[in-house]
């Protein structure tokens, strides 16, 4: 598309910004699935076990084509101001400060997940995982992002989707909770069941 | 392979070991508790001084090389190599292990109830000798308060330059492992971490760490001051020295018995009064060793040399004897058990091969239809491919029991053994309740 | 000239079996899920699939590493 001729046309950059908001919405959504589904190895027996790990991996990767789009056509639009600065800097926009900044944040928080993804051997497991957490965090704030920073919720498609999104990823969610629950104690821990450790008595360095 | 000369166990104190005489870890008449650190001075004689510069620790590392001492702990690593390669790193930390996880042997913690100063001195020599600045001995819990005092005996009269911490040793198999001692002092987690990186490089608090037996460490400070020549006297050429053995079972007096490397299997069951009843077979290393035909082992040397035709070696000096009456495969089935519960859980076929191992062993036992072939395969499965030598030594039990017990095997497969005795022979701790995971 | 070995590290490993699709020709998993990587050097041609290994793991639990 050619982006001075789609200038010319405001209310078309105004369109694409929404709708590539809502279709990175279902994307985000999808990734956590299939994050969640990965780790709990819910895939089908059949399938390759690589399956889901390495869609959740693609799909994440091809997200950021899509948030490159929604964030473009957001800044370029002519009526309405928000800056360049917003795009890494959360709160920085004069229109809609609030709900912008929280998808600002949520760029902040996946591009940090994804950046570590990226380079996760060189960083360890643990660090790597730790970054990894912060994408429960960041679904959440553009998920708030979604509902305050548009004003499509009146189409009942559009609201369908957005509440559609909310429900997998709270099911994805609550079963990962689960299964942390109910095998607490991450790999290079002793397994549930090697109980009864008597601690020293007196206090470690 | 020369013959270990003849011992004879002297009836009064020896004021210093000598040779031809044991026993020199333990004080002569074993109803002696801890002796005070003037008793042990007494009998052994000063230690070596302290304040050692780099070309004096270099030489006194050479003499603990050209002593042969390798470790008591059950790999029998060379001492002296562990010595120096963490000697070459920087501020390097001692551990002296008296965890003795494995609850048929007593050896480790005999010697620190009964020699308690021997073993410090050890300790103390071997901070010097790689110049560390910490040491810590971990010990059972029975023999804490001993240790305690005799520390506090020591800081009373200045006797070593470190002070030397104390830590109660963890109640579970695995806890006797290197790793996981440093693991547990560190983070109150005995199980064994990932290596590498080697103690040796980084281990307690990511320092090189030098991590001993307690019994190795009595050895060195005998070394260090009666020498090199003094320790080969007693044992064979290729392994000198004397060490620790735990004898129970079917003998008349179970009980720690220090014996010069190389002693006749046989010599040492007369040792502890002799067999009780008529043997099938001898469990020798510990629950991690083997089963041996007990007629077929009685003339071997007690040396990883002499029992190596009979696939078994010294490990942790344990000899337990199988009465005729008694069945092997219910009591490997019960140490089967045993090590598959005790297993840290942290990788899987560990964790689970060895638990359906045991299974399958427990069903062999009872005569039940059992798949002999799939048991080989998972013993093949399991072994090497944990992080520590656990697995290992399950499957090198299992093992030997399957090839010993053969014509048990056969029985039970009938329908019938002739197992009649009552009493288990090897001690296996109370199952613990698993968590509910 | 040094090869390359290809290990597992035990404790990381959880059993996801992943490694095992994408190296079938050095990997293959127990009767319990877990990796049993066989003896040697990967050869020049499997270096590929190797690297990909590692990269996919997702506990990272393998390693390649240089024996001379």
């Amino acid at each position: 598309m050619n982006i001075a001729a789609a200038a010319a046309g405001s209310q078309d950059l105004w369109y694409v910004s929404r709708a590539s908001g809502l279709t990175l919405l279902i994307m985000f959504s999808a990734v956590i699935v299939l994050g969640v589904a990965s780790r709990l190895g819910s895939a089908p027996r059949r399938w390759p076990r690589l399956v889901f790990p390495e869609v959740h991996r693609t799909l994440a990767l091809f997200s950021v084509a899509f948030l490159a789009l929604h964030v473009l056509t957001a800044i370029l639009d002519p009526f309405v101001s928000i800056g360049w600065a917003a795009t890494v800097v959360p709160f920085a926009s004069g229109y809609r400060t609030l709900a912008i900044g929280l998808g600002t944040l949520a760029v902040d928080l996946g591009g940090a997940v994804i950046i570590t993804s990226l380079v996760r051997r060189r960083l360890g497991f643990r660090t790597w995982r730790a970054v990894h957490w912060l994408a429960y965090l960041a679904w959440p704030v553009a998920f708030v992002h979604s509902l305050t920073a548009g004003n499509d919720l009146g189409i009942w498609w559009v609201a369908l989707i957005e509440w559609g999104c909310a429900a997998a990823v709270a099911t994805a969610v609550l079963a990962r909770i689960l299964e942390s629950v109910r095998h607490p104690g991450p790999a290079g821990q002793p397994g549930a069941s090697f109980d009864r450790i008597t601690p020293p008595k007196k206090a470690l360095r | 392979m020369r013959a270990p000369r003849s011992v004879q166990y002297s009836s009064r104190p020896a004021s210093q070991p000598s040779p031809d005489r044991l026993p020199r870890l333990l004080p002569a008449g074993f109803a002696a508790g801890p002796g005070s650190l003037a008793d042990h001075l007494a009998r052994y004689g000063p230690a070596p001084p302290g304040g050692l510069t780099g070309p004096r620790r270099a030489a006194l590392i050479k003499e603990v090389e050209r002593s042969g001492l390798t470790g008591r702990g059950g790999a029998g690593f060379p001492t002296a190599r562990k010595l120096a390669a963490v000697a070459a790193g920087h501020d390097p930390v001692v551990v002296a292990n008296g965890t003795e996880g494995e609850p048929a042997s007593a050896k480790d913690k005999i010697l620190l109830a009964r020699s308690p100063h021997l073993v410090l001195d050890g300790v103390a020599l071997a901070a010097e000798l790689v110049g560390a600045r910490q040491a810590v001995i971990v010990v059972h819990p029975a023999v804490r308060e001993i240790i305690d005092e005799a520390i506090a005996e020591r800081h009373r009269a200045r006797a070593d330059p470190i002070r030397i911490r104390v830590v109660t040793a963890a109640d579970r198999f695995v806890a006797g492992e290197a790793s996981a001692v440093v693991h547990w002092i560190e983070r109150g987690i005995p199980t064994p971490t990932a290596i590498p990186p080697r103690l040796s490089a980084r281990g307690l608090g990511g320092k090189p760490t030098l991590v001993q037996n307690v019994e190795t460490l009595a050895h060195l400070a005998l070394i260090g001051r009666y020498g090199a020549s003094w320790f080969r006297s007693a044992g064979t050429t290729a392994e000198p020295g004397t060490m620790l053995v735990t004898v129970l079972g079917a003998v008349r007096e179970p009980c720690v018995h220090e014996i010069a490397i190389g002693t006749p299997v046989g010599q040492i069951l007369s040792t502890a009064g002799g067999a009780s009843a008529p043997l099938q077979a001898l469990l020798i290393g510990g629950y991690f060793g083997r089963w041996v035909d007990a007629a077929a082992a009685a003339a071997a040397p007690f040396s990883s040399a002499g029992l190596a035709p009979l696939g078994a070696s010294v490990g942790a000096g344990l000899i337990a004897a199988l009465p005729a009456n008694a069945c092997g495969l219910a009591e490997t089935a019960r140490v089967a058990r045993y090590l598959a519960d005790e297993s840290a859980g942290q990788c899987g076929p560990c964790l689970f091969g060895l638990d359906a191992v045991a299974g399958e062993v427990q069903r062999l036992a009872e005569g039940r239809t059992s798949d002999l072939a799939m048991l080989h395969r998972w013993l093949g499965q399991v072994n090497g491919r944990g992080a520590c030598s656990h697995p290992d030594g399950a499957v090198r039990l299992i093992s030997s029991a399957l090839a010993v017990f053969a014509t048990e095997l056969d029985q039970h497969a009938q329908g019938w053994c002739c197992g009649s005795a009552k009493a288990a022979v090897l001690p296996v701790p109370p199952r613990r309740p698993r968590c509910q995971a | 000239m040094p090869g390359l070995t290809l290990r597992v590290d035990p404790i990381a490993c959880d059993g996801r079996g992943v490694c095992a699709e994408v190296l079938p020709e050095l990997i293959s998993l127990d009767d319990w899920g877990f990796p049993i990587i066989r003896a040697g050097t990967v050869p020049d041609h499997l270096q590929g699939e190797a690297r990909e290994a590692l990269r996919i793991c997702p506990k990272l639990a393998l390693r390649l590493d240089r024996k001379n």
